[in-house]
């Protein structure tokens, strides 16, 4: 169907704009540029978890063919640039700040995990790095190192920083602990439950690059890289790496192969080949391979949770209190320590109303690659404990798992939950109601006991899920630790001939905003959508721009633009005023015409745009020429979309594989500017849900802490038959706190549906947990330990 | 160094490799075709997939020299006179894309196995991109996207 046959308004499912380029292979991805003159860098890596390193020789590399640099450590620090930063502070619950090891660009005298960067070789060409980089001689000294999340806080456990006794960088707490144990005082029931969250590596399918180049003319740096958000890099690497002063420092994102978070940090490859492109005098180009992928992206999730739920007699919620240790891997990333504090035990209340809640988070230092925000960042997390809980609460209370979540729901707004969040808008038994029907919920027993006589087992989870997205209202984000503001910014600059470019501060890199803000922006307009160019991802374009990441685009980004076009609006009437001599007051725009409110007088747009610049004869003390605007937005809340997931599962008790028949989600996201894309991002985190429910996992060995699964042969993704059609369905409710109503939908898949996954295999095989991922191995064992009882 | 001849997109290329050049990275670097992508290092992604021959190959899993003499296509060469291949056409009209990086190879893929399997159903198209990743779509659209090209194709 073509944009024309469909129209291009706001809820219609355009086609994207950029599929062109990149369904003909001229997409612009950072390592598809090339340029004169231009050199490879490689980076040697730690091969050990924990080590000394006593001493680098790099002489007999240096002389090795095409070698054009080496660079250690050292030569880093000599240059006087800082480490890479954490840009969120936590503090414990004595009131002290997060103990804070250094994290040094290139490994100074210790290395703490396996894949730590320990030197950079530029040369010729990759292949001569490479070969290079394997003739330098690093004498270490390897020493035991902290592996196992459980053991780490123990008080022989290997040190990963000296600055963090006992390995543990934050004990942080949220909620009400004596209001929380007054109520578990006084309940008929206690539901409790422990949790893994397993680690699990992100992925995007463009691994991570970057090109760094130097004007020795102009003094003027640039680095290409694949990144969600460049100006925050630009901010980073200019303010506290100090590799330039910002102005004299561009970074441009180009097309982007997909980050689910793992592109929004600076990273240390990035910033030393834009450094070292001045040392070297010549462009230097970087591309992980996926193997370097594995080891040196930051990891998602990684959690171990005891929970505990209160209830009164008629299954009503009383208090929650949960205790995480989360994982942070050997450093800081740039947001790790937010997301399993901040983004974490604020969604603890789910969608229930539940008086007392009261979470401890101990944040652990070991030695494995950092562990940063990963699609949906502390909001799986959150989500998968409380409807994982809900569901064993629902068995053990024998009341039916659709009805203990309706006696629970929170029904009134807005509500004020006890963990910081107050909910704008939602109708929770909505979703369920539509997930229920379109999971065919009332034939699930005919169909158990049909796959029964099959020998196969099925069961059905539910998920009703809460997340809290459009990061973020800034003053609230300060408050809680924040080293930014999560603002967004845009410009509408409209051209002489009537066409607009509207640079934004969010980055695209998969999202196809050059769709959904153009579709905005046309139809307010009332121009076609290809005379709207949407301009972004370049810092040398676009002022400022907080990036991407925290399903923000369309809540806060587009909010932006809203604010921009309502300026532009402004104007464009008053010089309409003008022109057709009339008051500002009786112009009134609509589908792109100008027109004096009860006459003939009409203006169109193009008309218009173009008097803006030839302004002839403008009252130059009340009209300037030029038609450019800018915003810069700032939430006032956070944006809550919810909704439910039910997924239905046969397993074959012969072989523990486990099948999903049946995955339904419906969703409320507030206003839907694209139905297409939207899907299409629900498919994805969906995806990456059912990923981390049955088959990925970041394993290191316990001992040595080296990564198992390093690559596509030992990390299972998801393939294609691997999973199922989805089936979706959307509610609504509009978001109050922005302009358009809308709430988000980037990670809601991701988010919601790794819980209904293991509430449904738990229910066909009539046990209380399994661990994710429920490998059909596991599954298996858990058919062959159950009792007898249940087993027939 | 040896030198190898092969037709691009229907064009003659000819140049010198290092024997140990990968078929993708003669593609990538020497001809400057990027539209064909490297995704891992262990052979499994299929980012890198072109025609050799008229079939599907992973670019990444042989050596430029072995295609010596070779007719390869690479996405860029998929479009003829202007107009898009169907294939191309329902990835766009399906949203089977979204970072748009494992398309290339998808694309490549898809069309071989059209040719292949003419009557192809949802099953046949999940068990043949076993060796195709996307880390975005969740395939859904993929699998639609191929399913009508192939009715279309028919
Ligand atoms: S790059 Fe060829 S299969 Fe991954
Ligand atoms: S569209 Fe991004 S990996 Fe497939």
């Amino acid at each position: 169907m073509s944009n024309a046959a469909i129209g291009e308004g706001i809820g219609q499912p355009v086609r994207r704009k950029e599929d062109f380029r990149f369904i003909t292979g001229n997409g612009h991805y950072t390592d598809d540029i090339a340029r004169p003159r231009q050199t490879w860098a490689y980076f040697l890596r730690s091969p050990h978890a924990h080590a000394k390193i006593r001493g680098i020789d790099t002489k007999s590399a240096e002389t090795a063919p095409g070698v054009v640099a080496i660079f250690t450590g050292k030569h880093v620090a000599d240059d006087g640039l800082g480490g890479l930063i954490c840009g969120w502070t936590v503090s414990s619950k004595d009131g002290t700040p997060m103990k804070v090891g250094p994290h040094p660009i290139l490994a100074v005298d210790t290395v703490r995990y396996v894949g730590d960067h320990v030197a950079m070789v530029v040369a010729e060409t990759l292949a001569e790095a490479r070969s290079a980089a394997e003739m330098i001689d690093v004498d270490y000294e390897t020493l035991p190192a902290a592996v196992a999340l459980a053991a780490c806080q123990s008080k022989d456990a290997p040190q990963v920083h000296p600055e963090a006794p006992r390995n543990t960088c934050f004990e942080w707490e949220l909620g009400n602990k004596s209001e929380t144990e007054a109520a578990f005082a006084k309940a008929d029931r206690i539901v409790k439950l422990d949790l893994t969250n397993n680690r699990l590596i992100p992925n995007a399918m463009e691994p991570r690059a970057a090109l760094g180049e130097y004007d020795k003319g102009t003094g003027t740096y640039t680095l290409h890289t694949t990144s969600q958000n460049p100006h925050v890099a630009r901010l980073v690497l200019s303010a506290f790496v100090g590799v330039a002063p910002e102005h004299k420092l561009r970074v441009i994102a180009p097309d982007v192969g997909g980050g689910f978070g793992s592109k929004i940090f600076i990273y240390a490859e990035e910033t030393a080949c834009v450094w070292a492109a001045a040392k070297v005098g010549r462009p230097i180009k970087w591309t992980a391979d996926r193997s370097e992928a594995f080891l040196s992206d930051a990891h998602g999730r990684d959690h171990l949770s005891h929970a505990e739920l209160a209830l009164d007699k008629n299954g009503k919620f009383l208090a929650l209190r949960v205790k995480t240790v989360a994982n942070l891997g050997a450093y800081l990333s740039t947001f790790s320590a937010s997301v399993p504090t901040y983004l974490y035990g604020t969604l603890l209340s789910g969608q229930y109303d539940i008086p007392a809640i009261y979470v401890e988070v101990d944040g652990v230092y070991t030695h494995t690659a950092p562990v940063d925000a990963y699609r949906g960042a502390g909001r799986p997390e959150a989500t998968y404990l409380v409807e994982r809980i809900v569901e064993t609460a629902a068995r053990e209370t024998g009341i039916d798992p659709a009805e203990i979540r309706r006696r629970n729901f929170i029904r009134s707004f807005p509500h004020q939950t006890p963990v910081i969040m107050a909910y704008d808008a939602g109708d929770y038994e909505a979703s369920l109601d539509a997930a229920m029907k379109a999971a065919d919920h009332k034939g699930f027993p005919a169909r158990k006991a049909e796959a029964e006589k099959r020998g196969k087992l099925r069961g059905l989870g539910f998920s009703s899920y809460i997340e809290a997205c459009g990061l973020a209202p800034s003053a609230a984000v300060g408050s809680l630790g924040a080293g930014v503001g999560l603002w967004e910014s845009a410009e509408v600059r409209v051209n002489p001939t009537g066409n607009v470019e509207v640079l934004t501060g969010s980055h695209s890199h998969g999202q196809g905003h050059e769709t959904t803000f153009a579709q905005l922006v046309a139809s307010r307009l009332g121009i076609p959508m290809e005379q709207v160019e949407i301009v972004h991802g370049d810092t040398d374009k676009v002022q400022f721009g907080m990036g991407t990441y925290g399903s923000r685009s369309g809540a806060v980004g587009m909010s932006a633009i809203v604010k921009a076009l309502d300026k532009i609006e402004t104007k464009a009437k008053k010089i309409a005023a003008h022109l057709m001599e009339a008051a500002v007051e009786d112009i009134v725009f609509e589908n792109g015409t100008f027109t004096v409110q009860g006459t003939d007088k009409t203006m169109p747009w193009a008309q218009l745009a173009l008097s803006a610049y030839t302004a002839h004869g403008f009252p130059s003390a009340e009209i300037e020429p030029g038609l450019k605007e800018g915003a810069f937005y700032d939430p006032t809340n956070f944006t809550f979309p919810a909704g439910c997931h039910i997924c239905e599962v046969e397993i074959d008790p012969d072989t523990g594989v486990t099948r999903i028949i049946n995955f339904v989600a419906v969703d409320d996201f507030g206003t839907i500017i694209n139905p297409m894309i939207v899907e299409g991002q629900v498919h994805g985190g969906i995806a990456q849900g059912i990923g981390q429910a049955l088959l990925e996992h970041g394993v290191y060995d316990p001992e040595s802490g080296q990564l198992i699964t390093g690559s596509y042969m030992d990390y299972c993704m998801p393939r294609a038959d691997d999973l199922p059609s989805f089936n979706l369905g959307f509610t609504k409710t509009v978001c109050p706190s922005n302009p358009l109503g809308m709430k988000g939908c980037g990670e809601a898949g991701a988010i919601a549906s790794p819980p209904a996954i293991i509430n449904a295999i738990t229910d066909a095989l009539g046990i209380r947990d399994i661990e994710m991922p429920a490998t059909p191995a596991r599954v298996w064992a858990a058919i062959q330990s159950r009792p007898r009882a249940a087993a027939e | 160094m040896p030198v190898v001849a092969m037709t691009v997109n229907g064009k003659p290329a000819s140049a010198d490799v290092e024997a140990r050049t990968l078929l993708v990275h003669y593609i990538r670097e020497q001809l400057g075709l990027t539209g064909t992508h490297v995704g891992c290092d262990t052979s499994q992604c299929g980012a890198c997939v072109v025609h050799v021959d008229g079939r599907a190959v992973k670019s990444c899993a042989i050596l430029a020299v072995q295609a010596e003499g070779a007719e390869i296509v690479t996405v860029e060469g998929l479009a003829k006179n202007g107009e898009l291949h169907p294939v191309q056409q329902a990835f766009r009209e399906h949203h089977g894309l979204q970072c748009g990086f494992c398309t290339p190879g998808m694309i490549m893929t898809a069309v071989d196995l059209i040719r292949r399997k003419p009557n192809l159903d949802e099953k046949t198209v999940r068990e043949e991109l076993e060796g195709n990743i996307c880390r975005c779509t969740g395939y859904h659209n993929i699998v639609k996207a191929i399913l009508a090209a192939s009715q279309e194709m028919r």
